[in-house]
Order: C-alpha cells, then sequence, then structure tokens
C-alpha cells in the first residue's frame, strides 16, 4: 500500500511516498510521476522518507524515466531514504543513474545545480 | 388398445340399442294403430332407450374425457362437426321426405305414421348423439380448473341425470310434480355449473373468433335439432301415444337446457371477453418476455444477444413504433442497438435532448413521457412525439440507455413504464452475471497460462551443475504461486575455466518466465566464447535492450572460475552482494562492488557502470549467492530476513558440505518466516573450494 502526496515548493513538484511500493502500488507511482511530467514541472523531488520498502517493480518505474527525463532535461532527485531503501537502490546501481540527496535541502540543492 | 376396443363395442351396442328402440317402438305404434295388442311390452323402448343413452354416454366419456392432445378448439370443433352431421342427415331426411311427396301427418295411414316415427327416432337418436357428445366436451371444458367443490358438484349432476334414467325406465307413475321438480333440480344446477368459463381466459385473440364461429353454429344445429324433434314429436303425438316422447324424459331434457344454456354462456363470455383480449395476451407475452430476459444469462453467448432481446422484448411489450440501445460500457465501447430507426435518426434526437440539457430524460421517474414529448416536439422533421427513456445499471454503473418511441404524443402510461424498468433493471442485473462468469473464467484461463509459465520457469534451470575436483556447488529454486523469474546456471568453458550465473528477472508471471529463456540463451551463447566477466555484462545488456519492455530489468552476477590460477573474475549487474567466506581468516563478509543491472542503462554508456572484479579463492572458501527473496523474506511481525541474519548463519555451518549449507539455509529460512507457503522466490547457490 501507497500514500502519494504532491506539493510544490519553489517550482518543484514535491512527490512524497509513504508506505510500500510492490508490483500492484508501483503503477500510482508511475502515474504521479507521470502527472507532474504532464503538468510541466522541470524539477521533481521524491520525497522517500516515508518510503519503507520498494521492490523491483517500483524501482523499474524510476529506472523507465531516466532517459526520457535526460532528453527532456528534466531534473529528479530523492531524498531523505532510510539506509534499508538506500541500500535496495545502490544493489541494483540505480545510486549510479539517480540524483540521490541525503535531505530535502540538499535535494533542493543538487536540482539546482544540474 | 383396451379402450380403443371397448369404445367399438360401445358403439356397436349404441347401434343395437338403436336398432331395437326403433323396432320395439314401431311395432308399438303400428299395434296401437291396428288397435291390437303389442306383441312387445310397452315399457321395453323407454328401457332400450336408456340402454342406448348410456352407451352412447360411455363412448363419449371415453372418446372425450380421456384424450389428452385436444384443446379447447379441437372441443368445439369436435361438437359443432357433430351438430353439422346430424343437421345434414336431418335434412337429407326431410329432402327424402319431401320427394316422396311429404305424406301428410293427419292423413293416419298406418304407413304414413310409422314412416314419421321412423324419421322421428333417426332424429331422437341424432340429437341424443349430438347433446352426449356436447355434454362430455362440456364436462372437460367446465373442469378444466377445478375446485374440490366444482367437482362434487359435477358428480352430483352426472349421477343424479344418471339415476333419472333408472326413474325414466320403469315409468314409475309419472306424477307431474315430481318431473317438474327433478328437472327443476337438474336445470339449476346446469345453471350454476355453466358459471365456469375459466378456459376462455386461456384463447387467444384468433381461438376466440373460432370459437365464437364454432359455437354460433353449434347453437343453430342445437335449436335446429330441438324443433325438428319437437314437431316431429308432436306429428306422432297427434296420432298416438304410444311412441318414444322425450318431453317426459328428464335426462334428455336437462341435458337441452344445460348443452343450450353452456353454448350460449360460453358465446357471450368469449363475445364478451374479445375486446379485452389483446390486453390478456400483452400480459401473458411480459411474462414470457420477463422469463427470457432472466434466462438469457444461461442461453446466450454473449451481452450483445442480452441487448437485443431486450431491446426487442421492450418494444414489443409497450407496442413502439421505434426504439433504440444506447451502450457505453467504456470509453472506447460505444454501441448503437435500433429497431425501425436509423442511427442517424437516433443520434439526432439524442443530441437534441442533451443539447437543451434535459437533465431527467434517463431517470425512471414515472411522469418523465410527458415532459420529453414536449421536447420532442421541438426537434424539427421528427415524426416521434412520445419518447421513454431508461437506464441500465451494471454494478451501479449506468452502462447504457434504453430509449422507446412512439409516433403518437403521450403514448406511454404508467403500467409500461413499470414494465421497462424492471425489463431493463434484469438485463444489468443479467449482464452483471454475465460479467461475472466472464471474469471467472478469465481468471481460470490466467491460472492456467500461469501453471504453463511455471513449468517452463522449472525446466529453465538445469538439472546438473558443472563439477569440479577443485569445488562443489549446490543450488535450490522455490518459487511462490506466482512465477518469478530467478535463473541460475553453469557452463564449463574448457578443462579450467567454469562460468556461473545467478541472475532475478524484474517482475513476476509469464513476461518474467519469458525473460528467464532469453537470459539464458545470453548466457549459454556468451559464456562459450570465454570473455570477460564485464564485458559479458555489456553485451548481454545489449541484447536485452532490445527485448526488455520499459521498466523490466535483470540483475546478474557472472563468474568465471580458473581452477589452474585459483582465481576468479566476475562482475555484478545489479545482484545482490557476494556472501564470502574467507577459510583461513575465518572471515565472512559481502564484496562491495559496484554494477548496474541490465536494462537499467539502454546506450552504450552501460559498459561505465560495470565494474570488473577479481579474487583468489583458497581451499575451505565458500561463496554464497541468492536471490532477494532471500534477504527480504518476511517473518509473522513483518520483518526482514535481512543481510544481517544472512551473514550469521553461514559462520554458523562454513565447516558442512554445500548441500548441507544449502539445507540448513532452506530451514532456517522456513523457520524464519513461520510458513510453508513462501510469498516470493528463494534461490540460493552454493560454492564451496577444495
Amino acid at each position: 500500500m501507497i500514500h502519494i502526496k504532491r506539493l510544490q515548493e519553489d517550482g518543484a513538484d514535491v512527490i512524497a511516498l509513504v508506505g510500500e511500493i510492490d508490483a500492484s502500488s508501483s503503477i500510482e507511482l508511475d502515474l504521479a510521476i507521470a502527472k507532474s511530467v504532464g503538468e510541466g514541472f522541470s524539477k521533481i523531488l521524491v520525497d522517500c522518507s516515508a518510503l519503507e520498502y520498494i521492490s523491483s517493480a517500483g524501482l523499474g518505474v524510476f529506472m523507465s524515466y531516466i532517459e526520457e527525463f535526460k532528453d527532456r532535461n528534466i531534473k529528479m532527485v530523492l531524498f531523505g531514504m532510510s539506509d534499508k531503501v538506500a541500500n535496495t537502490f545502490s544493489i541494483l546501481g540505480l545510486n549510479e543513474l539517480l540524483h540521490i540527496g541525503k535531505d530535502k535541502v540538499q535535494a533542493k540543492q543538487i536540482v539546482n545545480e544540474l | 388398445m383396451r379402450s380403443k376396443a371397448i369404445t367399438r363395442l360401445l358403439f356397436t351396442v349404441g347401434v343395437i340399442t338403436w336398432l331395437a328402440l326403433v323396432f320395439t317402438d314401431i311395432s308399438i305404434l303400428f299395434s296401437s294403430l291396428s288397435n291390437i295388442k303389442p306383441e312387445v311390452p310397452v315399457w321395453l323402448p323407454g328401457v332400450i332407450l336408456n340402454l342406448f343413452i348410456l352407451s352412447l354416454f360411455y363412448y363419449y366419456k371415453l372418446k372425450i374425457e380421456r384424450d389428452e392432445v385436444l384443446n379447447f378448439v379441437d372441443l368445439l370443433w369436435r361438437v359443432f362437426a357433430t351438430g353439422l352431421i346430424s343437421t345434414v342427415i336431418s335434412l337429407a331426411l326431410r329432402l327424402v321426405e319431401h320427394l316422396l311427396g311429404s305424406p301428410k301427418i293427419d292423413s293416419h295411414s298406418a304407413f304414413n305414421v310409422v314412416f314419421n316415427d321412423l324419421v322421428y327416432l333417426i332424429n331422437l337418436g341424432l340429437m341424443i348423439g349430438f347433446l352426449m357428445m356436447a355434454f362430455s366436451a362440456w364436462k372437460r371444458l367446465i373442469l378444466y380448473q377445478k375446485s374440490k367443490w366444482l367437482l362434487r358438484l359435477w358428480a352430483f349432476f352426472e349421477v343424479g341425470l344418471l339415476v333419472t334414467l333408472v326413474y325414466n325406465s320403469f315409468r314409475v307413475p309419472q306424477v307431474e310434480w315430481l318431473f317438474g321438480a327433478l328437472l327443476g333440480i337438474f336445470v339449476v344446477v346446469g345453471l350454476v355449473l355453466s358459471g365456469n368459463m375459466k378456459w376462455v381466459a386461456f384463447l387467444n385473440f384468433k381461438q376466440k373468433w373460432t370459437s365464437l364461429l364454432l359455437l354460433l353454429l353449434t347453437i343453430f344445429y342445437l335449436l335446429y335439432i330441438f324443433f325438428t324433434n319437437s314437431t316431429l314429436s308432436q306429428g306422432i303425438g297427434e296420432v298416438s301415444t304410444f311412441y318414444t316422447d322425450y318431453h317426459q324424459h328428464v335426462f334428455i331434457m336437462s341435458l337441452i337446457v344445460f348443452v343450450t344454456v353452456y353454448s350460449i354462456f360460453s358465446f357471450l363470455v368469449i363475445l364478451f371477453n374479445l375486446p379485452t383480449t389483446s390486453v390478456f395476451e400483452q400480459k401473458l407475452e411480459e411474462v414470457v418476455n420477463f422469463q427470457r430476459i432472466s434466462q438469457s444469462i444461461q442461453t446466450e453467448q454473449s451481452e450483445e444477444s442480452v441487448y437485443n432481446i431486450l431491446l426487442e422484448t421492450s418494444v414489443s411489450s409497450v407496442f413502439a413504433d421505434a426504439a433504440w440501445l444506447e451502450i457505453n460500457s467504456n470509453a472506447h465501447e460505444h454501441k448503437l442497438f435500433t429497431y425501425k430507426i436509423t442511427d442517424k435518426e437516433s443520434y439526432d434526437i439524442i443530441h437534441h435532448l442533451n443539447s437543451h440539457n434535459i437533465k431527467g430524460v434517463f431517470d425512471q421517474g414515472s411522469e418523465k413521457t410527458k415532459n420529453l414529448s414536449k421536447h420532442l416536439a421541438t426537434l424539427k422533421g421528427s415524426r416521434f412525439r412520445s419518447i421513454l427513456a431508461f437506464p441500465i445499471y451494471v454494478k451501479g454503473d449506468n452502462i447504457g440507455t434504453l430509449a422507446l418511441l412512439k409516433e403518437l404524443p403521450e403514448g406511454f402510461n404508467k403500467e409500461m413504464t413499470k414494465i421497462v424498468s424492471t425489463f431493463s433493471n434484469q438485463a444489468g442485473i443479467s449482464i452483471e452475471n454475465f460479467r461475472l462468469m466472464e471474469e471467472a473464467l478469465q481468471n481460470e484461463r490466467y491460472k492456467e497460462e500461469l501453471k504453463i509459465a511455471k513449468m517452463v520457469q522449472k525446466s529453465l534451470l538445469p538439472t546438473l551443475l558443472e563439477q569440479d575436483p577443485d569445488f562443489d556447488v549446490a543450488a535450490f529454486s522455490e518459487s511462490a504461486d506466482e512465477v518469478g523469474g530467478d535463473y541460475y546456471d553453469t557452463l564449463r568453458i574448457n578443462d579450467h575455466l567454469v562460468s556461473i550465473i545467478i541472475a532475478d528477472v524484474s517482475g513476476k508471471g509469464t513476461t518474467a518466465a519469458f525473460h528467464m529463456s532469453q537470459m539464458k540463451g545470453i548466457f549459454h551463447s556468451l559464456a562459450q566464447r570465454d570473455i570477460a566477466p564485464d564485458e559479458f555484462m555489456v553485451q548481454a545488456n545489449q541484447a536485452l535492450v532490445y527485448c526488455l519492455e520499459r521498466g523490466s530489468f535483470i540483475s546478474a552476477t557472472y563468474f568465471i572460475i580458473n581452477t589452474q590460477t585459483k582465481k576468479i573474475r566476475y562482475a555484478r549487474a545489479g545482484h545482490c552482494p557476494v556472501l564470502y567466506y574467507h577459510a583461513d581468516r575465518q572471515l565472512t563478509e559481502y564484496f562491495k562492488d559496484k554494477g548496474v543491472a541490465l536494462g537499467m542503462v539502454r546506450n552504450k554508456s552501460y559498459a561505465s557502470f560495470i565494474q570488473a572484479n577479481e579474487f583468489a579463492y583458497k581451499p575451505g572458501d565458500i561463496m554464497v549467492l541468492y536471490t532477494d527473496g532471500v534477504t527480504e523474506a518476511k517473518d509473522g511481525k513483518g520483518e526482514e530476513f535481512g543481510y544481517e541474519r544472512l551473514l550469521a548463519m553461514v559462520c554458523e555451518i562454513k565447516d558442512l558440505a554445500p548441500a548441507q549449507i544449502q539445507d540448513y539455509m532452506i530451514h532456517k529460512l522456513y523457520e524464519f518466516s513461520g510458513t510453508e507457503n513462501i510469498d516470493d522466490d528463494y534461490t540460493t547457490m552454493i560454492v564451496k573450494f577444495k
């Protein structure tokens, strides 16, 4: 079960993920990101501080946007991950492909520098 | 067969008794005219007449009452036919009489009187036959819907009449008041019984017309026969009293009254029922239609046929001039079923109503007809003046609209609204059931597919692993109900090189099994060529880019064990880190290296995300390979097995052989999760060096 909240801060779209992302709830994540892109945001911050678990399907959602974002110059930064979730990202090597910040402040910094 | 023989016998008895009646009656009459004492007793003709009546009574009882296939019109037809034959014979006799010079009855010649008596007896026989036929037929009609009370009354009537035969036979001193009283009783009972006309309601319009005609002719024949018999009997009565006069016969007189009264009643009842027949027929049709819709779910092949039945039945139930059924099951599906109206005409009306923003159009309110007609009137060029519209709901969603049209203004009444409302509700339920069934079937099919996928997946895993004097290897894989995508394999490159792979395909089900088979193909073709592990990953990624869909990836670790140099080269592409036990230092650790999963980077730059690693192995070292199902296995409280536990466990069992280590691991894993029903895939591969 995942609960997704969206709010806008300093021209960036902040998507907060609360709960667990498995195969079925990964669709909601995909929809939320797609919606944000559809609304024309070029800065997307993903708040993972309340994300308890992410399955490979959920990771696949982030992965699937990497190239598209590069082409369209959309910047996405994830932040606030627990060690466990961060480990999941790093095992797959996604930490090398995605921008991951420690907290929101750092994330905003990264997104502005990109 | 037996009853057939009995009917024949009864018929023969009837003929014989009639002949006997003719003979005895004429002989008595002749004797009386000639003033001779008759050779036969005077009471004999009466007895014979009653025997004749009895035989005919049972003859028709067997013939009519036992015949199951006769319907109402058939019965009326039989009565009519009997009447027709009787009348034709009677008329033929008149013709013969006329041709013979119509002998005057008052000419008192013995021959004339005898001839007249013969004609009279023939007519009497015909009349009795006709009456008995009608009596049996009316009995069936009256008792069509019987009650206990009605059966008792009828039994009294029938038995009572038969008893009067005895009274008549024995010529009990003819008491005028007794005859009158008996006749009176039977006439009254006959009248009460004539009130049972329920069968009329079961006739349809056409049958009613046929029945009216048949009954009218039957009444005409009855009156003719009565008249003929009455005049003939009167004629003979003027000359002599020594003949069989039916006027004193309670049975015959009662029958005459009963049969005539019932015929006239039936005629009148049918006549007055005629205007309302269409309503009854309509009601009956509604019931049948309703059943059709209810049953359509069991018999029909598709939703489409349910829609067609709904359209058809609604139109026929309310006599609509035209109708359409608009179905919008989902955004992509739009269908229009029409009846006597073109698609264009329907859309014109729909758009017209929509453009006037008539909110209540598709409500089930009963007062909508009038309002809608008003709106229709503003649509130029439309021939319709009334419209009735109903929504069709499936699981609370409005999936479509049924619209019925009439050219008459205010053509729909409340009754019709109710009926069509019931129909559309029932259709909604039918469609809902239909969809549920379809869903269940789909699920069944999906399960079947999964079963096949699981079989395929199992068959993709090797049954035998590469063996080498330098190391022992054991592997285990178990997948959950859903098909997973765990894969492991070994391949000998040459006498001192062995490659090992472990991989995990993202996602589950048939696609995972499909990607797994691709991975196997890639492994078997690339490993043969003895390329470096990092190069293996780059090429595998290149190959997979074209077949992995958006969001799918494969994590893998690929090893090449060189038994000559005692070194292992490997590359990890996003797979779980290798757990390694160093026997010399008694140390267990996870290898910390980098690598992105296959399919995540879909261009040439992937090479920069893959690291080439190398280490030397020593005897007693243990390499534990696994998939995330192992570390992510959860206990009852939702806590994960985790990397720490896995590491600690390997320390405990470092001295065992690979197969034993594996058994222990699996045992521990099941113990941890506390259930036999795993919800993920567990795969382990253990290599122990010698």
